[in-house]
This record gives structure tokens, C-alpha cells and sequence, in this order.
């Protein structure tokens, strides 16, 4: 098994509060087989044995499906490679000598708590705001109750694969949560479910986004580059639409 | 009534409603710039022809439609500057950059559209000081005979000709990312027509770019010289 010796150029950050400060770190014998989280957590294990304060990084699942490991490696979410979070990342895509920037996901609405942990409750607010349906719960309707067309399921699957990473806000120029939130919105509005509460959704998702904070979207597409589950920027054209016909009822049918 | 006022209110202050306001009077000003060149094309159909679609533009609806449509150009040029401004501005103070920058598919024009923009909105003032408004007394009476002779000897000075250049240059830039950003602003663009739509912006902002630095180039070149002795 190869290895590798790597140098580390990792954001600190005591608190929310305090200045942040690029440090560096040697990462020594690295197995190639790592995950990029391992490696970190192989520089960690170091860090305490030297009575140092281990780098803080937010993780769960470890397999591509929470969406916690929120991490910008040389300036881009999740890294250069396509359709993975960082920890389905894995040490081999990396050289002997590389060095690697490691900095937390980048937006004023997603403020740094520590290190390179980041607080994504804006996100929980905007589906507070409206990712959600209204029907009664109890025992589960029959799957085919209500019949929903091929197309429009597959439309709502693709959106739905979104983890709520928030990659595309930390890779988006303007910090725009757009891919975010067309995919939330594009997920039950291509349903009969969510047919019903559509305008409201779009509104208040949308206010709710802005009132979070985030930039707008000048239609450059790195969220969709960055995506780990590769929602296609034509969402945020659906939403628009969307939002353009639900402002238009709101005014004149209110 | 106040639900109509409360909801355009709510439209014209959330995000995507400033962005549509901005895709809209792009569009305008992206169909203005057709017709634009459409006429001003014409300067190669000699003196006569020129100066006789001038004379139409000055007198049609007895001088009110060339008002008009300053007007309605004004009021899409204005909102335009106003909202794209206010947006870059939210956009910069949306976050932080890295301390390692990077990017992944946003084309170069993309990046940089507040800054053609700008380089946009001082050659229009310039260009209707120079050929609208003639602060030039000089090149104000060649105008008021013949508008022909007035664009020949005006791109006759090299530095005019320069900078009607650059500023071309920095518009075709912002096409080229504006006007596929219209589709997709607007709603209109999906996987199946992005790349057609990405072709097409890139071929309208070359048609542009290219019919109106031709006209500096020819006159550079010679063209009307002999006319204009
Ligand atoms: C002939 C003049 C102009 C034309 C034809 C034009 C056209 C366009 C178009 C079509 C767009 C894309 C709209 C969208 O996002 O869907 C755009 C965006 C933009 N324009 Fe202009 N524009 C002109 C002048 C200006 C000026 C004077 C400024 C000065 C600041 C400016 C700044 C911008 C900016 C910053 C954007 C990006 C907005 C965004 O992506 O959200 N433009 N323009
Ligand atoms: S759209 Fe993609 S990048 Fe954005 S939060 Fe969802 S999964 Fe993450
Ligand atoms: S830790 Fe769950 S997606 Fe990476």
C-alpha cells in the first residue's frame, strides 16, 4: 500500500465570534486507501497525542447521504470531483507533496460555529417555510391512490436526491441557496401532492431565503458543478417560473 | 387594490423578482441593439440612404417616436443599472471569499458583467454626447447636413474609433453570458435547450460585435474618405 506525505493548509476558528486564521499542518503517511475524513482524522489523532487542539469538522453517515461533511478543498465544496461529498472522497485522487487547502463552506447565512463547522439552519428554516405537504397522518395511503405520470416522478426524484449539503451555496459567487431551494420546491411541486399548496410554497420558501441572507443567483451554474447529487440547474428555471406565476395569482387573486 | 400594490412591492424586493426585472430590460435593450445595428449597417449603403433613415428616425410620429422610444430606453436603461447594482452589491456582501479561490464551470464573462456594464454605461454616455447630443460644435453643423459625414469623420479620429472598440469588446462579453442568462431567469431553459441557448447567445453577441466594430474599421480603412474631403 503507497503512501502519502501531504501539507495541510486548514482554516481555524475558535468560536463564531473570533477571527479566523489559515494554519498549517504536515499530514504524514497518509494511506492512499484513506477517505479524505480519515486523513483528517489521522492529523487529529497526531494533534491530540501533541496536547494540540484537533481540527473540527462537522461528518455523520459517511457515506454520501447526511450531507454533514461540509468542507471546501482547494477552493471548491466537496472538491474537484464530480458528484461526491467529501466523504466519498477518497486520498488516491491526491499526489505525494500536494498541498491542500482546506477552508469551512463559505456564505454569511451559514455563519462558522468552529473551525470548519458551519450552522446550516438557515436551511431548516426555509423548509419550515414551505418544503413541506399538508395531508392528514395515520396509515399510509395506497401507492397507487393517487396516480402520478413517469415524468413527473422521475422530475421529482431527481430534485429529491438533494442531501441539503449546502455545497451549492459555499461554491455560488454570490452565496445564492437557488439549487437548494428550486430542488426542496421542483421536488413536491411536480406531484399531485404538492400541487395544491405550490404558489404559497414558492412564495414563502422563496422570502424566507432571502430573508436568510443568501445572494442572488447570476446564473453561473457552479452550484450544479459542485452538486454531490448533481441537481441540474434547470430547477432554479422552474423555480423562477414558478415564483413569476405564484407572485402573479398572489396579486391579482390574493 | 393593496393586494396588487403589497404584491409587487414583495416582487420588486425579493430576489428573484429584481433578477426578472433585470432579465426583462436586458431584453429590451438586447432587442434595441438589433435594430440598432440594422440601422446603422446602412451607413454602407452610401450617403444618401444614411442620412435618409436618420431624417425617418427624426420625423417619425412628427418627431414624438424617436422620443418615445428615448424614453422607453431611458426608463429599461435605468432600471437596468439600478437593480443590477443593487444585486452585485448584495451578491458581494453575501460572503466571504476563500482564502483559495477557484472556479468551476462560470465563463470568464460571467464574472465579470457588473464591470463590462459599467464600461457599457460610460461609452453610452460618451457615444450620445459625441453623436446625439454633439457637445463638438464643429462636428455639430457637419450633423446637422449629413449625418453620414458626421459618423465618417468622427471614426476618422483613431481614438474615437479606440475606445467604440474596447467598449464592443466588453458588450459582446456581456452578452455572450447575458443574453443565455434571459432564458434562464426567464424560465426558459432546460437540460434539453441549454446547449442550444448557450450557442445562440454566443452567436447574436459575435453578430453584434462584429457589425459594429466593422463600421470604425472601415472608415479607418478609407471607407467614405474620398467623400468627406
Ligand atoms: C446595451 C446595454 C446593455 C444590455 C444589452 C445588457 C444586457 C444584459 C442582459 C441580457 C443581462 C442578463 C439578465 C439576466 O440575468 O437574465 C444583463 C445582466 C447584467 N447587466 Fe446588463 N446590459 C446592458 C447594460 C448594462 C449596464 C450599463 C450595466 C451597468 C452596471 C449592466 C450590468 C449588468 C449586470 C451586473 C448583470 C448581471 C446581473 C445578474 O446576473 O444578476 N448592464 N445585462
Ligand atoms: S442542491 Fe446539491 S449541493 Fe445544494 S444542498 Fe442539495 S445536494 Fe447539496
Ligand atoms: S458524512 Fe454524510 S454525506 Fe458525508
Amino acid at each position: 500500500m503507497s503512501h502519502l506525505n501531504l501539507t495541510l493548509k486548514v482554516w481555524r476558528q475558535d468560536n463564531a465570534t473570533s477571527e479566523g486564521r489559515i494554519e498549517t499542518y504536515e499530514a504524514k503517511e497518509i494511506p492512499t486507501s484513506a477517505s479524505f475524513l480519515e486523513m483528517i482524522d489521522i492529523v487529529n489523532e497526531r494533534l491530540i497525542r501533541d496536547g494540540e487542539e484537533p481540527i473540527h469538522f462537522d461528518h455523520d453517515c459517511r457515506e454520501g447521504i447526511c450531507g454533514m461533511c461540509s468542507m471546501t478543498i482547494n477552493g471548491i465544496p466537496h472538491s474537484k470531483e464530480r458528484g461526491i461529498t467529501t466523504c466519498q472522497l477518497h486520498m488516491r485522487k491526491f499526489k505525494d507533496g500536494d498541498t491542500i487547502w482546506i477552508e469551512p463552506f463559505r456564505a454569511n447565512a451559514f455563519p462558522v460555529v468552529k473551525d470548519l463547522v458551519v450552522d446550516r439552519s438557515a436551511f431548516d428554516r426555509i423548509i419550515a417555510a414551505g418544503g413541506y405537504i399538508s395531508v392528514r397522518t395515520g396509515s399510509a395511503p395506497d401507492a397507487h391512490a393517487i396516480p402520478v405520470p413517469k415524468s413527473d416522478a422521475d422530475a421529482a426524484f431527481d430534485a429529491a436526491a438533494c442531501i441539503g449539503c449546502g455545497a451549492c451555496v459555499a461554491a455560488c459567487k454570490n452565496a445564492s441557496a437557488m439549487l437548494f431551494v428550486s430542488a426542496k420546491a421542483s421536488h413536491l411541486n411536480h406531484l399531485p401532492q404538492g400541487e395544491v399548496e405550490k404558489d404559497q410554497r414558492v412564495l414563502n420558501m422563496v422570502r424566507q431565503m432571502d430573508a436568510e441572507g443568501f445572494g442572488n443567483c447570476t446564473n453561473q451554474f457552479e452550484c450544479e458543478a459542485v452538486c454531490p447529487k448533481e441537481i441540474s440547474a434547470q430547477h432554479i428555471a422552474k423555480l423562477n417560473r414558478d415564483y413569476l406565476a405564484a407572485s402573479a395569482r398572489e396579486a391579482v387573486a390574493p | 387594490m393593496s393586494a396588487l400594490t403589497n404584491s409587487l412591492g414583495s416582487f420588486i424586493k425579493s430576489s428573484i423578482g429584481r433578477k426578472i426585472i433585470v432579465a426583462v430590460t436586458g431584453l429590451a435593450l438586447v432587442l434595441f441593439l438589433a435594430g440598432h445595428l440594422t440601422g446603422n449597417l446602412l451607413i454602407y449603403a452610401g450617403q444618401e440612404a444614411f442620412d435618409e433613415y436618420a431624417h425617418f428616425l427624426h420625423t417619425f410620429l412628427h418627431g414624438t417616436g424617436v422620443w418615445i422610444a428615448r424614453l422607453g430606453l431611458l426608463v429599461c436603461f435605468g432600471a437596468h443599472l439600478w437593480f443590477t447594482i443593487l444585486l452585485t452589491r448584495e451578491n458581494k456582501a453575501a460572503r466571504k471569499g476563500y482564502a483559495h479561490q477557484a472556479t468551476v464551470q462560470a465563463p470568464k464573462s460571467s464574472l465579470i458583467m457588473i464591470w463590462s456594464g459599467l464600461t457599457i454605461l460610460a461609452f453610452v454616455i460618451f457615444h450620445l454626447l459625441h453623436f446625439t447630443v454633439r457637445t463638438d460644435a464643429e462636428l455639430a453643423k457637419i450633423g446637422a447636413e449629413s449625418p453620414w459625414k458626421m459618423v465618417i469623420i468622427g471614426f476618422q479620429n483613431p481614438l474615437v474609433s479606440l475606445f467604440y472598440i474596447i467598449a464592443m469588446t466588453l458588450l459582446c462579453s456581456h452578452l455572450a453570458h447575458g443574453v443565455a442568462s434571459i432564458f434562464q431567469t426567464l424560465g426558459l431553459r432546460s437540460n434539453r435547450t441549454a446547449g442550444p441557448i448557450r450557442i445562440f447567445a454566443k452567436a447574436y453577441a459575435a453578430v453584434i460585435y462584429f457589425g459594429f466594430i466593422s463600421i470604425p474599421l472601415a472608415i479607418l480603412f478609407g471607407y467614405g474618405s474620398d467623400a468627406v474631403k
